[in-house]
């Protein structure tokens, strides 16, 4: 049983990749723009996001599904990732931008040069994410220690369930209100934006956008592959232990705040990573990404996916971001509505998400079978009762 | 406040033609003088003239010298040579073109053809004037202002002369302070006469009238009064010791009096913010209490409360007008409106969703998420997605000012009705029988259902209050800020906080609570500024969880599920 369903796992996963990872760029790059299989360099960029944001999604997983902590802050981390890396692209820019400066143009704008004498405009903690290590390093290191302290302040205290969400939401909300500040020197409220290069390519060429759309599924892949070694871990089998009773195991004698803590920032830099690839691909990080709404909004993926699996969160994030893609276009004003309507459909109806679903059917349909063979049972003891 | 002057001289201006020849009469000897003082051709004489236009009544005056001074008071030269002073209609015509009328009885102007004339403002000849009578003018005008009929005008056009340390002006003070009888216009003439000595190359007056403003806790002399400071010290022998002295002690005694009027207007700004706060979350904190439940759609039940008090709002308009004591009842009615109105909301999402999720308390978070949003995007429909206007009813709007802070009526309202909720709420669960069986299900469900408590029906009920009370917090807060779909989103986190503060279920937790954000928030955005300050809070309050993660008052409970 098992061994068959390992066996369905792996013939998928290669299905997967073989279509993602190498079809898609293929159809992008060696088909003519006009064939009716090409696939457009935007299209591609389009299916990148979504790869990125399934990478959050499988953050959210990891903590939600796996180890029953509802994080609604965790696109905190996503930008935080997002801007770490989206620092060294602005100073990529370099005299490319509007102002011609060596400084990013908001820093001219705000007048920078005054604040800053001493490095030209550029704020200290800038300088060295002028180096693309150090801001690759960064991108995993700010989130993981923005997890870390935040984590351990609320496990510590053994602050759980709805508290913990609350205030993982409060966190986000009050950074969202410091980056939208201009004096936070992350460009207040437009964000980082209008990058040109990126390791000497512009980020518009196809090449770039190819490249990038590999690499996040590269990423999706690789945390995919991480998730499914964790859970069959010991550390895995706790962590999912701790959801399902967290007082068992901390009866049993294992310190449940330090693997909650762990789970925590691993789950921040997965984020982290996601937000990262992201940023070059959409072109922009601003405060709004890290919002309230947004994190929610990847809760929703997950739930939507299934939670609780590892593919749950990828099919819930491409999904409901291809479904968001249409609706925003085709009906603008109703999107609120479907959204809203989705939490609450599949909250209410779908607790296992997607791929609960053919459980759930089945459940179904045994149940009515049941209720039909009953009911035939007792029309036929009524027809004995009327025939004699 | 030029704009407030020059609009009332516009309000003056229409209400005289609108009310036509009725108030014209009155005022026709003191028009002819107005006008002799345009038309005068010698320089003296006209300064004289206009001087004299000091003491008469007629507010025409008021606007045609403001017009003269702003060059827009124009002459007409008749057939027969005369020359007619007049001022443009206010409402004019596709090529900006607007009719002249009279200054002597507001007359439209005919032209030879019996054709009322029709001018664009650069067409007109403007009455010309000099930077010297110019001067004069303004110095008529600003004398006239401190016999204004309204006492606020006045009051602010005195203060405004004191500052001027005019000595001319001291004589006109001091008449008008003689048959003065407002006691805050009294005040300020005080403060501007004394403001004016302080001037004075007199020794003995100058001690004396700094003394006297020192006593008076002036604050509008204080710069001023520093200022004097600055330049006395440099120059003592000018000034002499007792200036110093009389200076020193004065600037110590406003500035202490300022220091407690700040204390005294932080403390009312926290504690309004924490009324309306403490309105807000009470609902939020009950359900929560009873039901481990989390309505995230809790703002957007405040949202249906201030919309209510809103449509109340135009029914009543409709009914009974814009003001007037019918107008004025609307938001009693508006508060019961918006408790049921909420409350029905309430009931319907506890009956509908919510009751399926007790159980799931993440996924109730997530499903009233999604009800939040389809709200929102609901009355953003109906209403559209711009903030409505609610009008405060005319008991609620104004202020009073107690030692030079302003306590408005419509915040000190809130206060009280914070106080009355409370009370009402306390009543509710310690003196009737819902209460006691909503304490039972929160302390013991299990045990609370084994002895016959319906818990159903309390979780809905509770739900429906806790949903009621949302929605008289959105109707006062549509008193105080702005009515528009975002308006629950704009309290939620910090109603959560408080309910994570305060600890679970508890009304003395949130009243407490609400307190400590509400005044800490207000306390620190002098200094930090509205964003940095609350940052802050919420920074204090998840250090704050460290010391008591169950939050201020705790109930205790030997179930292990806290």
């Amino acid at each position: 049983m098992a061994r068959t369903s390992n066996k369905r796992e792996f013939l998928v996963l290669a299905l997967a990749v073989l279509v993602g990872l190498v079809l898609l760029p293929c159809l992008n790059a060696y088909t003519p723009a006009d064939s009716s299989f090409h696939i457009s360099t935007f299209t591609l960029s389009v299916y990148g996001k979504y790869l990125c944001y399934a990478v959050l999604a499988m953050g959210v997983n990891l903590l939600w599904g796996y180890t029953g902590l509802l994080s609604l802050g965790q696109c905190l981390f996503f930008a935080l990732g997002g801007y770490a890396f989206g620092m060294h692209l602005m100073l990529l820019i370099g005299k490319l931008g509007q102002y011609k400066a060596d400084i990013p143009d908001f820093m001219v704008f705000l007048e920078f040069a005054k604040k800053y004498p001493a490095t030209g405009g550029l704020p200290p903690h800038w300088v060295p994410f002028k180096n693309l290590w150090f801001s690759l390093a960064a991108v995993v290191v700010v989130p993981a220690v923005v997890a870390a302290i935040f984590g351990w302040l609320a496990f510590r205290s053994r602050i759980k369930g709805v508290y913990f969400s609350i205030l993982s939401q409060a966190l986000t909300y009050a950074a969202t209100l410091m980056f939208f500040r201009n004096d936070f020197t992350f460009g207040g409220n437009n964000g980082l934006t209008d990058f040109k290069v990126i390791l000497g390519h512009g980020v518009n060429e196809p090449v770039t956008k190819r490249v990038l759309y590999i690499l996040s599924g590269v990423l999706l892949l690789l945390v995919y592959l991480f998730c499914r070694w964790l859970a069959s871990t010991k550390f895995g089998l706790i962590q999912q232990a701790i959801r399902d009773s967290e007082n068992r195991v901390l009866f049993s004698g294992y310190s449940t705040a330090h693997f909650k803590l762990l789970v925590f920032v691993l789950a921040a830099v997965i984020s982290g990573l996601g937000g990262a690839l992201y940023v070059p691909q959409a072109g922009i990080i601003n405060p709004s990404e890290m919002g309230p709404d947004k994190s929610l909004e990847a809760v929703v993926w997950c739930a939507v996916g299934g939670r609780g699996v590892l593919v749950g969160p990828i099919l819930g994030a491409i999904g409901c971001n291809a479904l968001k893609s249409y609706a925003t276009h085709a009906y603008a004003e109703q999107w609120p509505y479907i959204l809203g309507i989705l939490f609450i459909f599949v909250t209410l109806f779908m607790p296992k998400g997607i791929v609960g679903l053919p459980g759930q059917l089945t459940g179904l349909k045994r149940k009515w079978l049941r209720r039909t063979a009953a009911a035939d049972l007792e029309s036929k003891r009524a027809d004995k009762v009327v025939t004699p | 406040m030029c704009a407030r002057r020059l609009f009332r001289c516009l309000v003056r201006w229409l209400t005289a033609f609108l009310a036509g020849g009725i108030t014209l009469h009155g005022g026709l000897a003191e028009r002819q003088a107005l006008i002799a003082a345009i038309l005068s051709e010698d320089g003296d004489a006209q300064v004289e003239l206009v001087q004299k236009l000091v003491e008469a009544p007629d507010p025409v005056i008021d606007s045609t010298l403001t017009a003269w001074r702003g060059g827009s008071l124009y002459l007409h030269e008749a057939a027969d040579g005369t020359k007619i002073p007049f001022l443009l209609s206010s409402s004019t015509d596709a090529e900006g073109r607007a009719r002249a009328l009279r200054l002597l009885d507001d007359q439209p102007i005919a032209d030879e053809k019996g054709v009322a004339l029709q001018l664009a403002p650069a067409e007109a000849t403007a009455a010309d004037t000099s930077s010297k009578l110019r001067k004069i003018i303004k110095t008529t005008l600003d004398l006239r202002a401190i016999r204004d009929p309204n006492p606020q005008s006045r009051r602010d056009a005195v203060t405004k002369l004191g500052q001027e340390q005019n000595v001319t002006y001291l004589p006109h003070f001091e008449a008008r302070l003689a048959t003065e009888k407002e006691p805050e216009v009294r005040r300020a003439l005080e403060e501007s006469i004394a403001q004016t000595q302080v001037a004075s190359a007199d020794g003995a007056v100058r001690v004396q009238a700094i003394k006297r403003l020192g006593e008076m806790h002036s604050i509008v002399s204080l710069n001023l009064l520093q200022t004097l400071e600055k330049e006395a010290k440099s120059q003592p022998d000018r000034y002499g010791k007792e200036t110093v002295t009389a200076l020193h002690d004065s600037i110590l005694a406003i500035e202490n009096y300022l220091r407690v009027g700040n204390l005294f207007g932080t403390a009312f700004r926290g504690l309004s913010l924490s009324a309306v706060l403490l309105v807000a979350s009470l609902g939020l904190a009950i359900t929560f209490g009873l039901m481990g439940v989390i309505n995230m759609a809790h703002g957007e039940v405040m949202m249906v409360g201030a919309y209510a008090a809103f449509v109340t709002q135009n029914i009543f308009e409709s009914w009974f007008g814009r003001s007037g004591r019918g107008f004025d009842c609307y938001f009693l009615v508006a508060l019961a409106v918006a408790f049921v109105s909420a409350g029905l909301v309430g009931l319907l999402l506890e009956r509908g969703i919510i009751r399926f999720l007790y159980k799931r308390p993440l996924e109730s978070m997530l499903a009233t998420w999604g009800v939040s949003l389809v709200l929102q995007q609901i009355f953003r429909h109906i209403f559209g997605a711009a903030n409505v206007q609610v009008n405060s009813p005319s008991w609620m709007s104004g202020s009073f000012v107690v030692s030079d802070v302003l306590l408005a009526y419509n915040r000190i309202f809130v206060i009280g009705f914070a106080v009355f909720i409370v009370f009402a709420t306390y009543l509710l669960l310690t003196r009737t029988s819902l209460g006691l069986q909503i304490r039972a299900v929160m302390q013991n469900r299990a045990m609370a259902s084994a002895l016959g408590v319906r818990t159903d029906r309390v979780n809905l009920m509770t739900f429906g209050y806790g949903s009621g009370l949302a929605g008289m917090a959105g109707a006062c807060l549509s008193q105080i800020g702005n009515v528009g779909p975002g308006l629950g989103q704009n309290y939620i986190v910090d109603c959560f906080m408080i309910v994570v503060l305060g600890g679970v279920g508890n009304v003395a937790g949130t009243v407490s609570a609400s307190l400590g954000v509400g005044v800490t928030d207000q306390i620190l955005q002098p200094w930090l500024g509205a964003v940095m300050g609350k940052i802050t809070v919420l920074a204090a309050i998840i250090l704050f969880l460290q010391w008591r993660p169950a939050g201020l008052f705790v109930t205790r409970s030997r179930s292990l599920e806290g």
